[in-house]
């Protein structure tokens, strides 16, 4: 037996985007939340620099610069008109959530502060412009908290802990949801005439990441299942900055605030990458310059790392160098004191998990597997669209990391992902309540729990000795060494072939014990299922690109195509195989130009 | 190295009551203690069952009882523990689901109770309120809190009484009293102003001594208890 709850919308994910959604959806629509975790445990948390928008507190900025910084940063493949419309939301977004309580760090005027990001121009003179509206370094946190506060002054329901396993569809519509309670190891289902997965990204994928454990792309592969398409799966962000060898992230914000990356030789060598910006160009350019670096062993040591220093004298000689001046006019000048201030989680997580004092001494770092651009189709209002037309599934919204509007093309600029799940969330939320509030509830087939158990079932039945520690760590590894910053064919095929032997392995994986309670084992393997199968399609979609674009580099075709390959990557699964085709980029003003910072 | 875990282990479905199993494993110094946890999950025993998710200190999911202080797994090091023996346990003072797993609820019940959200019903501007840095300093503490409960389940208030709203529920209250865009700091006073509020802290300094993000609980509820008694929020 399982238990059946009915709601006008469901919310899968309570993550940013998930409670944005849900706190538009329940102004006008009965709503609930499900979430594998704690809502306030969600990914959403960890971001630390800053949103984006163009607020111009510190210095003059414009929604349409912000726009144009975007669309290049995404490489031309972001959709120009979705583009335009979230840079044009983001002011009154970022007041909004100020209303809300968000305590912003503040300028001596009281306005909220800003700091420069990688990519954000001023578009005339193109040297940084401060756009990332930030709370400390915890920017993320206090979205999080913020949206989880509101949620309970608004009495939204949540069922917390709750890992949703399938798609629920009725004549072509999305109908609800069958979800596991980890409490109690029983299915439940959620009827509902609107849907809304906000479920996050994919990064555990590789070895070294910034993800959290939960971010293993359950809402892509469930609906994938479901014959909805993944797109742009190729375009999968590695930031720049993580600790080396655990991949925590150090924001941008440091180099923000003046931190430079820095070689075995001490030399800056972004100059001789992007001569403009810097160490503020764009992550897919900057983790690039940091491999070639390493392969030309000028690595630290000849090692795989390279050093982010922050140290004040640092910042201020490269400071000086480059005739950097505050907003009033005056030298750009810093000390420990007030980089402690503004970056206070950075300092901890150094002397934490390096050992080091970043004010004294520099931070050893290494590109870190951080942002899927790619993820569930949709339009600027959220609603899941699949196919080459755009045809939209009526009743399934998506927004934040798991879906793809795509706004981010084939590399995303730092501060663009809160915004990203501000700006979609709310719409999301305000388009599934009204299609509710026009619909029926459609009438559930007895058998509905019956493909989400099965999963579940064949995992408890497996008869083989194979571990999932091992298959999870072989996949890491395979994909972080040829699906990672550069790509080649050759590699690629190997890391598909692994893939493919591994997702074989784990039907024959060691069967967890049976029982129902907080069974987390029998959880980590379906999980593990997911990433699996997002693997794949990573890379079926990746061998299938045949250029260089943002953060998919291939040695082999090291340029751009614009002739061939401006258009995005849809993949299906069918009958246990990969199907890709095509569909084209929305360019309103901007045509392609050569990307150089 | 060589380290041995002694694991506190209860599964509700099979054992009557809790017990410990010791794990020998090789680590890393610079091992997390979640790092070695995973481990042993992945490796010897899958039945090990905690929460955990960011891995950095900064989700909360990962409280537990290590070597006899309330830690994030993910925040401790094995060579910051200065000893090859290493002792888990769930936080004391919520019911245990399964082994690492306690009953998060009755934490988050509190943390409800004390209206933790900004409430100012006048028209918005339409831009930002505007808030000087100095008045944003003012509470810039206690918006740090992850709701890990470290520091609710070192209280030994809390343990007595888990009718005491604990720590973390007061660092929140805290955290929107001394916001100067509020209006309801008054009604939350009122709250916290009982048999269950916050003069059932006795600064024992448990809390401060656990909080993973370095927070000053203790002189937090202190600066609660002076506005109550003073009816002044300076």
């Amino acid at each position: 037996m399982n238990k059946t709850h009915q709601y006008d919308v469901i919310v899968v994910g309570g993550g940013g985007a998930g409670l944005m959604a849900a706190l538009y959806a329940s102004r006008t629509s009965s709503t609930a939340v499900l979430s594998k975790l704690y809502p306030t445990r969600s990914h959403t948390g960890t971001a630390q620099g800053g949103v984006g928008a163009a607020l111009g507190s510190e210095e003059e900025d414009h929604a349409e610069w912000h726009t144009f910084d975007t669309v290049k940063g995404s490489d031309y493949l972001g959709d120009q008109d979705a583009i335009e419309f979230m840079c044009s939301e983001a002011i009154q977004a970022v007041y909004e959530l100020e209303h809300m309580g968000l305590p912003f760090s503040r300028t001596a005027e009281g306005k909220i502060a800003q700091r420069p990001f990688g990519g954000h121009t001023n578009n005339v003179t193109g040297k940084p412009v401060p756009r990332a509206c930030y709370a400390a370094d915890r920017t993320g946190h206090m979205i999080l908290q913020t949206l989880y506060q509101q949620c309970i002054k608004n009495h939204v329901n949540f069922y917390d802990e709750y890992q949703v396993i399938d798609l629920i569809m009725v004549n072509g519509a999305a109908a609800g949801v069958v979800a596991l309670e980890l409490l109690t190891g029983e299915l439940h289902t959620f009827h509902a005439k609107a849907v809304i997965i906000t479920t996050g990204g994919h990064g555990r994928i590789w070895e070294i990441t910034s993800n959290a454990y939960s971010f293993t792309g359950d809402g892509v592969a469930i609906t994938m299942r479901r014959g909805i398409p993944a797109e742009d799966m190729e375009f999968f962000q590695f930031h720049p900055t993580g600790i080396y060898r655990l991949g925590i992230l150090i924001t941008e914000g440091v180099r923000g605030e003046g931190g430079v990356l820095i070689n075995d030789k001490g030399e800056r060598f972004m100059e001789k990458y992007a001569p403009k910006v810097k160490d503020r160009a764009s992550r897919d350019v900057t983790s690039r310059a940091m491999y070639l670096e390493m392969r030309d062993g000028l690595g630290i040591g000849g090692k795989r790392y390279l050093y982010l220093d922050m140290r004040p004298e640092t910042v201020n000689k490269y400071a000086t160098a480059d005739g950097r001046k505050r907003s009033d006019g005056t030298p750009y000048r810093v000390t420990g004191e007030e980089l402690l201030n503004k970056l206070p989680d950075i300092v901890d997580f150094a002397r934490t998990y390096l050992g080091v004092d970043p004010v004294s001494q520099p931070m050893p770092v290494q590109p870190t597997a951080h942002y899927a651009m790619g993820g569930i189709p949709t339009n600027k209002f959220g609603e899941v669209v699949i196919d080459e037309q755009n045809t939209v599934l009526p009743g399934l919204y998506s927004a934040g990391e798991v879906a793809c509007v795509s706004v981010h093309g084939a590399n995303r600029l730092g501060t663009n992902s809160l915004l990203d799940l501000i700006v979609f969330g709310k719409y999301a939320g305000l388009r599934a309540a009204e299609f509710a509030n026009g619909a029926a509830f459609q009438v559930l087939p007895p058998d509905a729990t019956d493909f989400g158990r099965q999963q579940l079932e064949d995992i408890r039945n497996s008869d083989g000795e194979e571990k999932a520690y091992t298959i999870g760590n072989e996949m890491k590894s395979v994909m972080f060494d040829h699906v990672g910053v550069f790509r080649t064919e050759t590699g690629m095929q190997q890391a598909l072939e692994k893939v493919r032997e591994l997702k074989e392995r784990i039907k024959h994986v060691r069967r967890p014990d049976n029982t129902k309670v907080f069974n987390t084992e029998l959880l980590n393997i379906w999980e593990l299922g997911n990433l699996l199968e997002l693997a794949e399609v990573t890379t079926v979609s990746a061998i299938a690109r045949l250029e260089s674009r943002g953060a998919h580099a291939r040695e082999d075709y090291p340029k751009r195509d614009d002739l061939e390959w401006l258009k995005h990557t849809l993949a299906w699964t069918e009958d246990g195989k990969i199907r890709l085709a095509y569909k084209p980029v929305m360019i309103t003003k901007y045509q392609p130009k050569e990307r150089v910072y | 190295m060589q380290i041995t875990l002694k694991i506190f282990r209860y599964d509700p479905e099979k054992d009557k009551k809790p017990h410990f199993d010791r794990y020998k494993v090789e680590a890393d110094p610079h091992d997390r203690v979640l790092d070695v946890l995973e481990y042993i999950k992945g490796n010897n025993d899958g039945t090990l069952s905690f929460r955990r998710s960011c891995a950095h200190g900064i989700c909360g999911s990962d409280a537990m009882r290590i070597n006899g202080h309330n830690r994030l797994a993910c925040k401790v090091l094995v060579k910051d523990l200065h000893s090859s023996r290493i002792v888990v346990e769930p936080i004391m003072g919520l019911p245990v689901v399964k082994d690492l797993i306690v009953d998060m609820e009755p934490f988050f019940k509190h943390y409800r109770s004390v209206m933790p959200f900004l409430v100012n019903d006048e028209p918005t501007p339409r831009q930002e309120r505007l808030q000087s840095p100095e008045a944003r300093e003012r509470f810039d503490d206690t918006t740090k809190c992850i709701l890990c409960a470290c520091c609710t389940t070192s209280c030994p208030s809390f343990w007595g009484s888990d009718e005491y709203v604990g720590p973390a529920a007061i660092v929140a209250a805290h955290r929107f009293i001394f916001d100067d865009r509020d209006r309801a700091g008054g009604e939350r006073l009122r709250i916290l102003n009982n048999q269950f509020g916050v003069y059932r802290c006795h600064t024992i300094f448990n809390c401060t001594e656990a909080c993973p993000r370095e927070i000053q609980v203790t002189k937090a509820i202190g600066e609660v208890k002076r506005a109550i008694a003073t009816g002044r929020l300076d």
